[in-house]
């Protein structure tokens, strides 16, 4: 069972790595013109709606790898 | 500061049974009020020789929490007050404007959020505070956690370079480790929900002021797995103590045991228990080997922050 806990932390600390990699390539770059003033805050709110759905997506998968690797104990 | 202070919540009969033990015992509660005496006088000292704002933000934030524990440690309140109120808490680095609006990934580089980021603020200081709160279960484990991870922290301030904050973290290792002496196996007084939130969001408010808030959350990685796991079985916000199922139960010789109750929640503590039978003390230091080794993976992550730099 440590082994499955130092494991999921692991698999915690890749996702974590793999996430920043996709915010900083993908939202990094982003931004939206033509709106004048309201640019800056049109882009950071696509920008926050984007991590939101990179945070979902980062749960979901962590639920499953959860579910993987405990099932066993989970399902006890 | 802490032997006194037990000596007065004892004549004050302040005191809750300490449920992992065979005999009655009661223990002094809450031990958060020499946890911030530590951190406020560690905290005032530093101001008058480095006179940053950062200071007093980090103080007040921290005693802010502190204050939020402590009603909470009176009066038994909901599971969403510590949560919501731990956002206000955060409002005095936002007022001082001791953060930057870039959040930096290792390897990847930084990433500019600035309205993003002021609720990431909020959101930290909650997360941080109740994510601490939640691990505090056993004897030792919430002080004994928090030694750990802040050092970790610490050592990667310093890696960093960011060396007024990593002095400005070294507080709360050391106030940590002087309360861990009397609240260790078996413990003479507990944190209380005062406590474990005014460490947690001082953990919290150095990550963001020291702009090191991926790394921090590496850190404490163990801690975050038993929020994880408890929110995940539970799939809503509550109190532990409308929990109805029980998921850690004691064996004859009072060792702790993982229940098959389906209704109880997952936490870090059952899923080590899974193996079989265990005592505190070797729940309490895998629980410290866990937290060890995300410090390690914390200290990792700073080099590769230094990648792309």
């Amino acid at each position: 069972m440590k082994s499955g806990l130092y494991g999921f932390l692991l698999a915690m600390w890749v996702l974590i790595l793999f996430g920043g990699g996709i915010l900083v390539t993908v939202l990094g770059p982003f931004s939206i013109s033509g709106f004048g003033p309201s640019d800056m805050l049109i882009t950071s709110m696509i920008k926050a709606i984007i991590a939101i759905i990179l945070v979902i997506v980062w749960i979901l998968i962590l639920s499953k790898l959860k579910n993987w690797i405990f099932q066993k104990e989970i399902n006890s | 500061m802490t032997p006194p202070l037990i000596k007065f919540l004892e004549k004050r009969n302040l005191t809750v049974k300490d449920v992992n033990k065979k005999e009655d015992v009661m223990i002094a509660r809450p031990g958060g009020i020499s946890i911030i005496a530590g951190i406020v006088a560690s905290e005032l000292v530093l101001y008058a020789f480095l006179q940053l704002n950062e200071i007093l933000a980090i103080t007040i934030t921290t005693f802010t929490a502190f204050l939020i524990g402590y009603v909470d440690d009176r009066r038994v309140m909901g599971g969403w007050f510590k949560p919501l109120a731990l956002a206000f808490a955060a409002i005095p680095i936002i007022v001082f404007g001791v953060y930057g609006s870039d959040l930096a990934f290792p390897i990847f580089g930084t990433v500019q959020i600035p309205v993003m980021y002021v609720g990431l603020i909020i959101f930290m200081i909650s997360i941080t505070g109740n994510t601490i709160n939640s691990i505090d279960v056993l004897n030792g484990v919430a002080s004994g956690f928090m030694v750990i991870a802040s050092f970790s922290l610490s050592v990667c301030l310093f890696i960093m370079q960011n060396y007024e904050v990593a002095i400005i973290s070294l507080p709360l290792g050391f106030v940590s480790l002087a309360f861990y002496k009397y609240h260790k196996i078996p413990s003479k007084i507990f944190p209380g929900d005062s406590g474990a939130l005014t460490l947690g969001a001082m953990y919290g408010a150095i990550a963001i002021v020291g702009g090191v808030e991926i790394i921090a959350a590496v850190a404490l990685l163990p801690a975050v797995i038993n929020s994880f796991l408890f929110l995940s079985s539970v799939k809503q916000i509550v109190e532990h103590r409308q929990i109805k199922g029980i998921p850690v139960d004691h064996t004859d010789d009072f060792k702790l045991k993982a229940t098959n109750d389906k209704t109880a929640p997952i936490t870090l503590v059952r899923l080590i228990l899974a193996g079989g039978p265990l005592t505190e003390k070797q729940v309490g230091f895998a629980i410290f080997k866990l937290t060890i080794f995300s410090g390690i993976l914390a200290i990792i992550t700073t080099f590769l922050m230094g990648i792309n730099s």
